[in-house]
């Protein structure tokens, strides 16, 4: 149904099978500075002493979760009632904070809540395709696929893409945008702007079916052809052929990614994406509608299930009667849920923790000290005396070997669970094989350690009632009821009858009926520019009533600007042959060998100013740190270089800020200030 | 006519406004989102004093010559740590309420003097000023848990 019997280079040779050996299969406590074996019976009574000690000692706020984009379902939800309705702490997320949040925020902003509207047949039935910052060959290869049926067979659309690399995905466009990094909301107003003036607007769905036209209108008012050419560097000419083929073609499709969710101004020029669907009416329907696109297999799931620090359903911490049903659900005191703020996000976590409040600190299938910003800082954190790590993973990383403790985990085809896709479909994935060694499946470690600590409702019966995959399934069934993602027609009966069933149909909004309802949308919503919450009383008061928000915000420039000291701005992203930090592909030796270490990329006109040659090696300097890699020459716009994000060793993010979008908290990692000298 | 009293006290105080959050992302830099966020802020504010220039232009401008009596209250030194933060963010609250309330008064005065111009400044002054007390709020209800309950020192 989704990939077409195809596979991409990591599918292919990534997966499991490949690599049993190099297993994490006994637990690891450090023992005089040394991680050295011992049994699970050990090492979760040193995990539950600690967390004990710490709530007793200072409360709930002592802990902190963060897990990944790559569990199943059953153990986000499960994760998540430990900590709100267990422990009771509000500082749990996903590293889908570094890849998906603004997906997730942009939704809840334009629509009320999270959930994509389009789904991947409308790949093969679109006559446009815009992809905004979304180098789709690199990333999803066999979504890429669909596309080039399209492009080298009958009926081709329209190509857009805007990225300031000229990759090959860019190479297959009618238009290529490349604006430089940072200035994505100047573009985007640019291309309202232009539908705006040469009236490829649908009035009447405007006015029946959103909020907030003249706002926007005036917001982008001044973004002309040539004032946003300025701020961007790009030609008017071609800005104004893309606004033509948005504003002309009559099924659209876009989809979003990291160059618009790694920028400074993320959540805002994602939504600018939704608003210009939104100003043609073009979503929900066949061939036409956005992607605001996942990266990891389940990040939808920890999205859906609470464990980016949401409530778990897309209920809204900030409305009490959501709290409440959680409350009646789990059998706890309303007040045991954290629901006094937004949930704490993963930067401010890790902030926590290096100011010492933050003491407990749970790792799960994610390896932070390679993958997030300024990684000096983040070392220094994991190495503090008063913080006890735990890191629960299926080999030894960069961030296992600075743990207090590590846990064997399981991966897919060793446990069963459901994994939920970008356009909503549900999979069961069942069980092939035994774990090897001791390891465990996450969600056996999670119910161990809420068992071990004696987690009990209201009544005084255990918190946690399930106890296998199933059974977590249904616990999360009936968690849905009535909310967005409503799973309460699937059972893993049903699953295991075809190739996975979306929620919520194929695609969501046809009728142009949006979840803002007061009593039911996901959040209120926030002030783009700052961040700032939406009060309940303000958002009652525009009464949306199943309209969508047209959400206008000027464009402001990033705050690290290239100057004297640091003239170029970099980049950071993918290459095609691996995952994340490399803790799985790097042991599959074709794609080991397809590309073995990291280099940067600069445009030739760069290059020949630095008087460089391709293999060069440099030194790549920010404020924070440096690389040492061999040039590659070609495929970046001038000024701009690139650094693949993979490797552990010369790590791209030795030289990233600790900077955040300020509504979706999502790093801004493709915005930083460097410098190139030879070596 | 004390209007220009009023404008006097709303153009200093708007300039203390501004220097209280730029001072504040400088002495926060350990937390980027309030050195982003009050820059971004701070540059918005000093956009009000000039479109307060014209007015002032019109009406002319009395400074009150005695500070203490018609005049926020200045803003001296950042603190640090969990609880200093939350401090100086109670402090640009405070200052920002000031300015608001402020521009209250001088658009009642051009509602009476029916001053179009003055209103329309007014008017979009007010709602950048809103924006500022709700980013406030919004971290200050953030920080304030960790700070009171978990925080060393």
């Amino acid at each position: 149904m989704v990939n077409h019997g195809r596979m991409g280079p990591k599918g292919l040779y990534g997966s499991w099978q490949a690599h049993r050996k190099d297993r994490l299969t006994k637990p690891l406590i450090r023992r005089d500075g040394e991680l050295v074996e011992t049994d699970w019976n050990t090492v979760m009574d040193a995990i539950v002493r600690r967390s004990q000690d710490l709530l007793a000692e200072v409360g709930p706020l002592s802990h902190g979760f963060y897990t990944s984009g790559q569990l199943f379902l059953e153990e986000y939800y499960t994760l998540g009632v430990i900590g709100k309705a267990g422990i009771g702490t509000p500082h749990m997320d996903g590293n889908t904070r570094l890849c998906t949040a603004t997906a997730g925020a942009s939704l809840k902003e334009s629509f009320g809540s999270d959930g994509q509207p389009a789904c991947h047949a409308d790949i093969d039935l679109c006559d446009a395709l815009f992809l905004f910052g979304h180098n789709m060959a690199s990333t999803q290869t066999v979504m890429w696929a669909r596309v080039l049926d399209r492009i080298a067979g009958p009926d081709r659309p329209r190509v857009v893409v805007v990225d300031p690399r000229t990759t090959p995905t860019a190479e297959a466009a009618d238009v290529h945008l490349a604006p430089l990094p940072g200035t994505n909301q100047a573009l985007l107003n640019g291309l309202l702007r232009a539908l705006i003036e040469h009236d490829w607007l649908d009035h009447e769905y405007i006015s029946r079916h959103t909020l907030g036209f003249d706002e926007l209108k005036a917001t982008v008012e001044p973004y002309t052809p040539e004032h946003v050419a300025s701020i961007c560097r790009i030609s008017p000419v071609d800005l104004l052929r893309a606004a033509e083929i948005f504003g002309t073609s009559e099924r659209v499709l876009s989809t979003v990614l990291q160059g618009f969710y790694q920028s400074h101004q993320a959540t805002a020029a994602s939504c600018q994406v939704n608003n210009l669907h939104l100003l043609r009416g073009l979503l929900g329907k066949p061939g036409s509608g956005v992607l605001q696109m996942n990266g990891q297999p389940t990040a939808q799931n920890t999205r859906e299930a609470g464990a980016d620090g949401d409530l778990p359903g897309f209920r809204n911490w900030d409305n009490p009667e959501h709290v409440q049903e959680l409350a009646r659900l789990w059998h706890v005191d309303p007040l045991t849920i954290p629901h006094w703020a937004p949930p704490t996000h993963a930067m401010q976590i890790w902030r926590y923790a290096e100011q010492g409040s933050i003491k407990f600190l749970w790792i799960s299938a994610t390896n932070p000290a390679v993958s997030l910003p300024e990684l000096s800082r983040v070392r220094d954190i994991l190495r503090r005396e008063d913080l006890f790590v735990i890191a629960q993973d299926a080999f030894r990383t960069e961030t296992t070997e600075l743990a207090d403790v590590v846990l064997p985990a399981a991966l897919w085809g060793e446990k069963q669970g459901t994994f939920t896709n970008l356009s909503r479909v549900v999979h069961l994935s069942e069980q092939a094989v035994e774990p090897p060694g001791e390891a465990r499946s996450d969600l056996d470690i999670f119910l161990d350690y809420a068992n071990r600590m004696g987690f009990r409702n209201r009544d005084g019966d255990p918190l946690i009632t399930w106890k296998d995959p199933e059974g977590a399934f249904d616990a999360w069934r009936e968690c849905s009821r009535g909310r967005p993602c409503d799973y309460t027609e699937l059972s893993y009966e049903r699953l295991r009858g075809g190739s996975g069933i979306p929620w919520g149909g194929e695609r969501l909004y046809a009728d142009g009926h949006f979840p803002t309802d007061a009593s039911y949308c996901e959040d209120y919503g926030h002030d783009l520019l700052t961040g700032a919450s939406t009060t309940p009383t303000d958002y009652k008061a525009r009464r949306p009533d199943g309209r969508a928000f047209l959400k206008a915000a000027e464009y402001t420039p990033a705050p690290e600007q290239p100057g004297d000291e640091y003239p170029f701005i970099c980049t950071t992203g993918r290459t095609v042959y691996h995952f994340h930090t490399r803790t799985k592909t790097r042991r599959a030796p074709e794609l080991q060998k397809a590309a073995p270490e990291p280099w940067v990329e600069m445009s030739a006109s760069d290059a020949a100013t630095l008087d460089l040659a391709d293999g060069d090696v440099v030194r790549v300097e920010s404020e924070r740190g440096f690389v040492e890699v061999p040039v590659r020459i070609g495929r970046c716009r001038d000024g701009v270089v690139f650094l693949p994000f993979h490797y552990g060793f010369q790590a791209a993010n030795e030289l990233t800020a600790t900077q955040w979008d300020p509504v979706s908290k999502q790093p801004l990692f493709k915005i930083s200030a460097v410098r190139i000298r030879r070596v | 006519m004390h209007l220009a009293t009023y404008l006097g006290l709303l153009h200093t105080s708007l300039q203390t406004l501004a220097d209280a959050f730029r001072e504040v992302a400088k002495g926060h830099g350990d937390e980027p989102d309030v050195e982003h966020t009050c820059h971004v802020l701070s540059k918005r504010i000093d956009a009000q004093v000039e479109k307060l220039g014209p007015i002032v232009e019109r009406y002319g401008e009395h400074r009150e010559p005695e500070p203490e009596r018609l005049h926020a209250a200045e803003f001296s030194q950042t603190r640090s740590g969990g609880v200093g933060l939350l401090r100086d963010l109670q402090d640009l609250y405070a200052l920002a309420s000031f300015t608001d309330i402020t521009w209250t008064v001088v658009g009642q005065a051009a509602q009476g003097l029916r001053d179009k111009e003055l209103l329309d400044v007014v008017s979009s002054c007010e709602q950048d000023t809103a924006r500022q007390l709700a980013w406030l709020k919004t971290r200050i209800k953030q920080s304030a848990p960790q700070a009171l309950i978990a925080a060393r020192g």
